[in-house]
């Protein structure tokens, strides 16, 4: 089995998270679709994480078990280093879809160093995507229902404090690109490319061990140093899953707690 | 004549692998600088106000994740050329 890996080693490429698809294909909406080992991931994580709130909130006792505990210490995090600092008052409103942002997220991260499955949905470019479309459009619907659609341009795209004549012209693009457009992207690029390379690295540098072990006695001695940075770079790819999760869900917060900020 | 159409198509795609190795690099430079300088006055402002350092910490986050996108942009682009 080794020397088989090794025999055809080639880099990683973007190949590596394409899937093929399991039974037969059907249309959804027009769209060719079927079910892959990309679903499959994300069906479990959405199994996870309705299991963990259900089963962990189902009957609350005084003295919690542990699921009740960790759904509870979970959604007390949310609350107090997401929801709070960043929308204040209104923080209550928006706990589902943060603590949802969060969990979802973070379950997801985790399958890219899980043995077995080794690889996040969130390395693939529509997952991260559809969720930065909900968080754009949660925080857009919000602030046109509090500022009105015109109201709300200006509060989003016109600098009060900037002279006049770059704060119609020149800011007022700035603005609006950045505001916009660009913030969905940086959402989902942030997400995604941190997975991609993640997997990259980690395939590398097991991929490379097992090349170093086959490829002769005069190489074999680098397998190990491989090896252990195959193994610090699982943890730090632990490290990075819950930060990325973090950082998605307080910037989803950030853009609701601006687009309902009063008129400054 | 074909033997030099082959060398051309030779030198694209080396220069290709060159410009993907140098997108990487480049886009790390200036993420590089502004993570050093956020991170850096984060860890002084909660060394002159510990009391402040959750507050700090969580802001901190917030920006190594708008400036980490920068450097990210750098490796998606590498892929897509």
């Amino acid at each position: 089995m080794i020397g088989l890996v090794a025999k055809v080693f080639e880099p990683p490429s973007t190949k590596d998270f394409v899937y093929g698809c399991w039974g037969g294909a059907f249309k959804l909406f027009g769209f060719d679709t079927c079910f892959n080992f990309i679903i499959m991931l994300l069906v479990l994580t959405t199994i996870i994480v309705l299991a963990l709130f259900f089963f962990g909130l189902r009957k609350p006792k005084i003295v919690p078990g542990k699921l009740q505990l960790i759904a509870e210490v979970g959604v007390d995090f949310v609350r107090e280093n997401i929801a709070a600092p960043m929308l204040g008052t209104d923080a209550a409103k928006f706990m589902p879809l943060l603590t949802t942002f969060f969990f979802f997220i973070l379950i997801a991260n985790f399958f890219e160093v899980l043995p077995g499955f080794s690889l996040s949905p969130s390395s693939r470019l529509a997952f991260p995507f559809v969720l930065a479309m909900v968080s754009w459009v949660t925080y857009n619907a919000v602030g046109i229902k509090k500022h009105g659609f015109i109201g709300y341009l200006r509060h989003t795209c016109i600098i009060p404090a900037a002279p006049w004549w770059l704060r119609y012209t020149l800011l007022l693009v700035i603005e609006f690109v950045s505001n916009i457009i660009v913030r969905p992207i940086t959402l989902t690029v942030r997400l995604w490319a941190n997975f991609l390379a993640g997997h990259f690295l980690l395939a590398i540098f097991f991929l490379g061990t097992l090349f170093f072990i086959e490829s002769g006695p005069k190489t074999w001695i680098l397998a190990p140093v491989s090896y252990a940075f195959g193994t610090g770079l699982v943890a730090f790819e632990i490290f990075v899953a819950a930060l990325q999760a973090f950082i998605f869900a307080i910037l989803s917060a950030s853009y609701i707690g601006q687009a309902m900020a009063e008129e400054h | 004549m074909l033997h030099l159409v082959a060398q051309a198509v030779d030198v694209g795609t080396g220069l290709k692998t060159i410009g993907k190795g140098l997108i990487i690099g480049l886009a790390a430079i200036g993420p590089g600088i502004g993570l050093g300088i956020l991170i850096g006055k984060s860890v002084e402002a909660m060394a002159r106000q510990p009391e402040y350092a959750g507050q700090v910490r969580t802001t901190m986050f917030i920006g190594i994740g708008l400036i980490e996108a920068l450097a990210l942009f750098g490796i998606a682009f590498s892929f897509i050329i």
